[in-house]
This record gives C-alpha cells, sequence and structure tokens, in this order.
C-alpha cells in the first residue's frame, strides 16, 4: 500500500489562483451562453415589442408609445387577412399531402430492403442540400414552360410547399421508426391479423407521435418559406410575400402582430411538448 | 386489398415510394431538367427558342462575377460567425446546462418560430440610426458622429448569421452531446489539462457537427437574397437577388436559369473541396 502511494507520483492539488482561474473560466462560459441566448431573443422581442407601437410616421422602426390598436385591428390593412388565410390553407393542405407521402417514403426505406434504397435515398437528400433559389427557380421553368396545365398561383405554391416538405417528414418519421420495436407487428400478424390491418390498429397508432411532430415541422417550414413561394405564387399572395411586398414601401405594425401571433402558438405548442417529454421520461423512469 | 399484399411481397415497398417519388420526381427532378432546357435558350421574352447558347452560361460568370464573388464572401463569413458563436453556447448546454437542456435547446431554435422575413426586418430596429445600438457605438466613438450599421456588408452578414445560426448550433450539439464523458475522464487521469482534453477529445470529436453545421450554414447562405435586399444596398447585392430579378423583373429567363445552374455547380464544388479538405469519414461518421 504504502510502496504504491510512494512511486505515484501524486497529483498537485489545484492552488488558490488556479482555482480562482477555473471559477472565472466557469463562469464566464455561463454568462456567455446567457449573452447569446440574448442575441438570439433579441429580435423576437423587439417583433413583440413594435406590434404594440404607435408610429408617427409610415415606418415603424422607433418607439413612439403603447397601444393594442393593431392587435384588435390586426386586418385592417388590405389584403393582410387574405393573404394569411392563404397561408394557412396552403400549409394545412401541403402538410397533410407531405406527411401521408413522406411517412411511406420513410416506412418503405426502415422496414424493406429493395433495389434502388440508396437513390431513393438520396432523391430524398438532394431537394434538403439544394438551395430554396434553385428549387423555386427550376420549378417556376417548369410552370412557365407547361401553361397550358399549370397556372402560377394557389395550386403550384402547394405543389412546391409538398416537394420541399417530404424530405424533412421523411427524415423526421424515419429517426424514429428505426427504434420501433417489430415484435408488436409480428405478434399481430401471428394472431391472425393481415397486414394491413396490423397497420391500422399497432403500426400507425405507434409512429402517430412521429408523423404529429414531422407535420408540425411540416407546417412551420410551410408557413415560413417565402423564397420558393415567391417565385412561384404568380399574383397570389401568402404571408411571407405580403411582408415582401410590404417592406418596399412601408410595414404596418400588423405585419407584427401576425408574427407574434405565429411566434405564440409555435411556442406554446414547443413548450407543451418539452413538457409532455419530461412527464413521460419521468412515468418511465418510474415505471423500472 | 391486404390479401394482395400478402402474394405480393416484394411489391409492398414499391407501392409505399410510388406517390412520394412520384412528386419529387415531377416536381423536384424534372424541374432541374426543365431550367437546364431553359438555360440554353436564346431570345426575347416572351419568345424564347432552343439554341444551345453556351453563351448564356460564360455571360452569366463574366457579368456577375462580383455577384457569386459577393455571395460565397458572405456567406463564408456568416458561417464562420455562426460557428464561433455557436460551438461556447451549445458546449455550455450540452455540458453545463443540466436540467435545463432541453429549454435551451427551445431558445436555439425560437428564432424560427418567427417568419424569415419579419426576423429580419427586426434587424432593420435594432440596427437603426436613431436606435440605442448606434447611439451607444457613436457615444464610444466606434462610429463617427454620423456613422451607420444598417445598408452595409456588415448588416448583411449580421443579417445571414443571425437567420442561419440554428442550422449551425442544432448539428453541433447533438455531435457534442454524444461524446461518452467517460473519455473525458480517461483524458484527465492520463493527465491532460482541460485545455488539451478540449483539444484533443471534445475538438475531433464534434468534428461531424462542425462539418454539418457547416453546410446546413453555407448552401442556403450563398443563395439568400433576402437580407441582401432588406438590410444592404445595390453595392451589397448577392447572387440570389439577380437571379431573382431576372426571373420576375426582367423576364429574362435564360440568364436567370444559367445564372441558377452555375450557383448550384459552385456550391457542388465548394462542397467537394470542403469534404475532401476535412475528409470525408467526418461526413458520415
Amino acid at each position: 500500500m504504502s510502496i504504491a502511494t510512494e512511486t505515484i507520483v501524486p497529483r498537485s492539488r489545484p492552488g488558490v489562483a488556479a482555482r480562482a482561474w477555473a471559477f472565472v473560466k466557469r463562469h464566464a462560459l455561463t454568462a456567455y451562453a446567457l449573452l447569446a441566448v440574448g442575441y438570439l431573443m433579441l429580435p423576437i422581442a423587439v417583433v413583440i415589442l413594435f406590434s404594440f407601437n404607435a408610429p408617427k410616421g409610415r415606418f415603424n422602426y422607433v418607439w413612439q408609445g403603447f397601444t393594442l390598436d393593431y392587435w384588435v385591428n390586426w386586418d385592417s390593412v388590405l389584403g393582410l387577412r387574405e393573404a394569411v388565410i392563404t397561408s394557412i390553407e396552403v400549409g394545412l393542405l401541403a402538410t397533410v399531402v407531405a406527411t401521408a407521402l413522406g411517412t411511406f417514403i420513410a416506412l418503405a426505406i426502415v422496414r424493406h430492403h429493395f433495389v434502388g434504397r440508396s437513390a431513393t435515398n438520396l432523391l430524398v437528400f438532394l431537394p434538403m442540400a439544394t438551395p430554396e433559389i434553385v428549387l423555386g427557380a427550376s420549378l417556376l421553368t417548369l410552370f412557365l414552360n407547361t401553361t397550358a396545365v399549370f397556372q402560377l398561383g394557389f395550386w403550384t405554391i402547394f405543389i412546391a410547399h409538398v416537394m420541399f416538405i417530404v424530405s424533412f417528414i421523411v427524415v423526421t418519421v424515419k429517426a424514429r421508426l428505426i427504434g420501433f420495436d417489430r415484435h408488436l407487428e409480428e405478434a399481430a400478424m401471428d394472431l391472425g391479423a393481415d397486414p394491413l390491418t396490423t397497420f391500422r390498429k399497432i403500426t400507425l397508432p405507434l409512429i402517430a407521435p412521429a408523423m404529429l411532430a414531422a407535420a408540425l415541422l411540416g407546417f412551420a417550414l410551410s408557413i415560413d418559406d417565402f423564397v420558393i413561394t415567391y417565385l412561384n405564387a404568380g399574383g397570389t399572395q401568402t404571408f411571407p410575400v405580403f411582408v415582401w411586398g410590404a417592406a418596399r414601401v412601408s410595414v404596418p405594425p400588423q405585419v407584427n402582430v401576425v408574427a407574434s401571433a405565429i411566434f405564440l402558438v409555435a411556442i406554446a405548442l414547443a413548450l407543451a411538448n418539452v413538457f409532455w417529454q419530461y412527464r413521460s421520461a419521468k412515468r418511465t423512469q418510474g415505471a423500472t | 386489398m391486404g390479401s394482395f399484399f400478402h402474394r405480393h411481397p416484394r411489391l409492398t415497398p414499391y407501392l409505399l415510394l410510388a406517390p412520394g417519388v412520384f412528386w419529387l420526381g415531377l416536381f423536384f427532378l424534372i424541374p432541374l431538367a426543365f431550367l437546364a432546357y431553359q438555360s440554353l435558350q436564346s431570345g426575347i421574352y416572351p419568345t424564347f427558342e432552343f439554341t444551345w447558347e453556351f453563351s448564356n452560361f460564360t455571360d452569366a460568370i463574366s457579368d456577375y462575377r462580383e455577384q457569386f464573388f459577393r455571395s460565397f464572401l458572405y456567406a463564408g463569413l456568416a458561417t464562420v460567425a455562426c460557428l464561433v458563436l455557436a460551438y461556447p453556447l451549445v458546449y455550455w448546454i450540452a455540458f453545463r446546462a443540466g436540467p435545463w437542456r432541453n429549454l435551451f435547446l427551445l431558445f436555439i431554435i425560437a428564432p424560427f418560430f418567427v417568419t424569415y422575413l419579419v426576423r429580419t426586418l427586426a434587424w432593420l430596429n435594432i440596427l437603426s440610426s436613431e436606435g440605442p445600438v448606434v447611439g451607444f457605438l457613436r457615444g464610444i466613438h466606434v462610429l463617427d458622429e454620423d456613422g451607420q450599421l444598417l445598408y452595409s456588408a456588415f448588416a448583411v452578414v449580421s443579417g445571414i448569421t443571425y437567420n442561419f445560426f440554428p442550422f449551425m448550433a442544432l448539428p453541433l450539439y447533438v455531435s457534442l452531446e454524444q461524446i461518452d464523458s467517460r473519455l473525458l475522464e480517461a483524458a484527465k487521469d492520463l493527465y491532460a489539462s482541460p485545455r488539451e482534453a478540449f483539444m484533443r477529445v471534445t475538438l475531433p470529436l464534434s468534428g461531424p457537427g462542425i462539418v454539418a453545421g457547416t453546410l446546413l450554414t453555407f448552401i442556403p447562405a450563398a443563395g439568400d437574397f433576402i437580407n441582401a435586399e432588406l438590410l444592404g444596398t445595390p453595392k451589397q447585392t448577392m447572387i440570389g437577388n439577380v437571379i431573382q430579378a431576372k426571373f420576375l423583373e426582367s423576364l429574362d429567363y435564360p440568364t436567370a436559369a444559367a445564372l441558377s445552374f452555375v450557383l448550384m455547380g459552385m456550391i457542388l464544388v465548394a462542397l467537394l473541396v470542403y469534404v475532401r479538405a476535412v475528409g470525408s469519414e467526418k461526413l458520415t461518421g
């Protein structure tokens, strides 16, 4: 015992200076993290704050005074209500279609071995690796050269949104499918259920949370998209397209109102999700 | 229907794939072919003819060399800024935030919940010459009396940095969070100083996150035109602005299509060079 402790060089205890330095370093990082979070939150705070501003001129850049007017009369700007409704309609429709298509692709890629699997993976990956302007531009050239079939407007926006959302749905659903217990499906089959019944009664309920998460992501991407939409919208306006048009003249505070409302709904859903994960994590901990 | 799947199990994956692959084929792959077709046309709106007009490409590069250069410069600067700003924050979340991790991750993605254009416009308020930031910088004489931040390369790069920050932070977080803490303990047991442990264990292991984050930030940033349009002047025009204006304002479709292709090609080349430089195993592993 004693021989061993003598032969090993004892690690020198950190001195006071070293400990003080470690303390500073440790807290410097924490301080930096809080600053960085402040940086990330600053524009969000500004957007919300200026939705309550009462600008004196046309420009909503400088704080003048508090008002609730623009929240009450959020749709008093010509075209804003229609643009918001179009955004929601396109978002819902594109999300439903893309979630179905994307889930099917994810199921095929994770569950089956087939010729062309890596080609499919590549096809799903490519749209995510292509700059939006190229995605939008190429789709626009298709529409411009087939005007007999496609007229720019609501449906071309819908087509474009499904196209760029599908990949994100596939990736999200795939990530959750990989940890999926296939014994449950095998058990259902052993008990005489045919593949479709098995899918409906076992698979679908189990992957539903992943599909929901993917759909929320898809909807968020759709409602936020500007570049692809703008190129393929023709005269139709979604909320971001409306903001772009307004930004060339002056942005009314109502734009901040709508953006703040979208933010608050999204953050409420995200917080609910964090809370739900926390609770289910606690419950599974309790079970074991 | 059920018995159909029983009889043809090999067909099942193809049936699952059919609708999605059809959509991506028709509205992603075929449009790329149309883009190529359009880029080799000549003429004036509304009559374009397919004439193998390769000069569209050479003209695109020589006429807009400046915008291409600026796009890659701004995207590169913003990517480096994102990496430098995000790394310490994400490191802190992964190793020090404890039970608050999910909350702080939510802070990172929160900007995504504000419409892209609106959060970019918020920087107009923040950097405005009447705003407190410029006032403070003038007060401490970092800026001249009439100096401004808006409508400059600085404003555009800041806007891009802010807008694509989460694309850098999230993959970085994933790679840092996966690091086995026993490796760091082992480094400590082998007398590595915290600095050495970071340089020789943490940093290399976060390599895949750095690579993924760099790609996810750089690619969309190089094609962006919103920040240059809203926070810059015509002196800060990027290639995205040109493509967008050629398609929607001057209706010069062949040049716009050629520019899109050149942009995509340049990004691909930049990717290949980058992946070569860092080693492809970092990308996959």
